[in-house]
């Protein structure tokens, strides 16, 4: 497998206090990624970095080179809205946009200009089955997107981002906020597509990276401790520390 | 999820059950050629004589794999813990058929005394018969079935305490059925062992079926020979 994005020594910064202090990653496509670490780790700001959603946020200061199937994505060139069309997001909250479940999943074909009715439909159809909500959702796909459970909002959530065929989701704790139930039917879908997408998951929830990642990212203040098969890690991680922190030693 | 990982388990259940039915054929094919001193037939049987073992390990991997990325628990977690430990019995069980088919290779000597082979024989279907049952004890979740599999081992054990005495009648009247004695006292030991194997395994099915660790193997069988 080729590797989808890649990552040499990033470092970011809020003003003076330095965030990630060089941080080199490479993930593989169509494999499951799962970042582990304590919280203030910097997992999910490595993570953000992958499509840019940092750079709104002021006196922020990346370095390093982070490439989208080779091309740098930090570059001046790069289009935005490109990009995140290929790199998609789902957050920690379930947060879908105050309209119908149809136009939740039809916004990003329509902000890539896409205006054929019938394409539009059929994404919609195929985006909701391949999150698994189209059983609930093929009838209300008036109702408004909010008026839904929060796993079947979460599941929207995932649709939409899959609507405009992403090569990459960027999941961040993608089941944090939901019931167990709903958090294991969420897992179940992500083992299915990651035949077809590339997951680079953020998780807090060390037994869900161990179930479903291939690949397992374990920093700490700012640094990547360790990088490796996920079974590899949980059976035997290469250093102590990692070690500790899998047992709950800390963290 | 759950659909996941059951769907792995019975994967180690197919490949568990597998094993079973390669580790019966060897202990019949190894006593076989033992009692019927082809050599031929053993030298085909220790020919690939990691065949178990490999299979074994297997198993354990895909075992520890389980337990460490799904974390299993309650009656799950009983089913991989099962598996693990009765895979451990099954790769000594077949270890034990082995070891019969090196002992067909190794023999020497004439005469042989020919009632010890008949019990020999008789010994080797029991635990033939027994490892059969229980491995449709565990396959058919039979709890009844895995107790009544262990208490045929006392009838094992007493053909093991019958061909002991009946070996040491034949040197006392022959001395020269000696040297094929020392193999028959391997061999009738090494079926002994499969027996209380068999019995360890109908422990792991009980402790699968009711979470249960009970004791089944409890004669002794070197007390039992000096009776």
């Amino acid at each position: 497998m080729e590797d989808i994005i890649t990552s040499k020594d990033v470092h970011l910064s809020y003003g003076n206090v330095e965030a990630l202090h060089g941080i080199s990653l490479d993930f593989e496509e169509k494999e499951l990624t799962a970042l582990i670490g304590p919280s203030g780790c910097g997992k999910s700001t490595f993570l953000r970095c992958l499509n840019r959603m940092n750079d709104d946020i002021p006196n922020i200061h990346i370095t390093g080179d982070i490439k989208f199937e080779g091309q740098n994505i930090y570059d001046s060139k790069m289009d935005l809205v490109e990009l995140r069309k290929e790199v998609g997001m789902v957050f920690q909250q379930p947060s879908p946009f105050p309209f119908s479940v149809y136009d939740n999943i039809a916004y990003g074909l329509r902000i890539a200009g896409i205006k054929d009715k019938e394409l539009i439909d059929h994404r919609v159809e195929e985006s909701l089955k391949q999150a698994a909500i189209w059983k609930e959702t093929k009838d209300n796909l008036d109702r408004n997107a909010q008026a839904f459970s929060g796993g079947q909002q979460q599941r929207i959530c995932i649709a939409r981002a899959l609507a405009v065929r992403p090569k990459v989701v960027l999941l961040d704790e993608p089941t944090s906020a939901l019931d167990p139930i709903s958090s294991s039917e969420i897992e179940e879908t992500l083992l299915e597509l990651k035949h077809e997408f590339t997951f680079i998951m953020v998780t807090h929830n060390l037994q869900q990276a161990s179930r479903i990642s291939d690949y397992t990212a374990f920093l700490m203040n700012g640094d990547l401790i360790e990088y490796g098969k996920t079974a590899d890690m949980f059976m035997n991680p290469k250093k102590q520390i990692t070690s500790d922190y899998l047992n709950g030693r800390f963290g | 999820m759950h659909e996941i990982f059951l769907d792995e388990l019975r994967k180690l259940n197919t490949r568990f059950m597998g094993m079973g039915i390669d580790v019966s054929e060897a202990i019949e094919e190894a006593t076989q050629a033992f009692v019927e001193h082809d050599k031929k037939l053993a030298q085909s049987l220790v020919k690939d004589d990691q065949k178990v073992s490999r299979a074994a390990t297997k198993v354990e991997k895909r075992t520890l794999k389980l337990m460490a990325l799904q974390q299993p628990v309650a009656s799950d977690f009983r089913n991989v813990i099962s598996i693990l430990k009765a895979t451990g019995d099954l790769e000594r069980i077949g270890e034990n058929a082995n070891s019969i088919a090196w002992e067909t290779i190794r023999v020497k000597g004439n005469p042989r005394i020919p009632e010890v082979e008949a019990i020999i024989k008789s010994m080797a279907k029991k635990v033939n018969f027994m490892l059969d049952q229980i491995l449709k004890a565990y396959v058919q979740d039979d709890e009844k079935l895995a107790r009544e599999v262990a208490q045929k081992d006392d009838e094992v054990d007493e053909e093991y305490v019958k061909a002991r005495n009946l070996i040491i009648t034949g040197i006392k009247q022959d001395p020269e059925a000696a040297v094929a004695s020392s193999s028959y006292f391997m061999v009738i030991r090494l079926l002994e062992r499969i027996g209380d194997h068999v019995v360890n395994l109908a422990q792991w099915v009980i402790y699968k079926l009711s979470g249960e660790l009970v004791d089944l193997n409890t004669k002794d069988t070197d007390e039992m020979t000096e009776l």
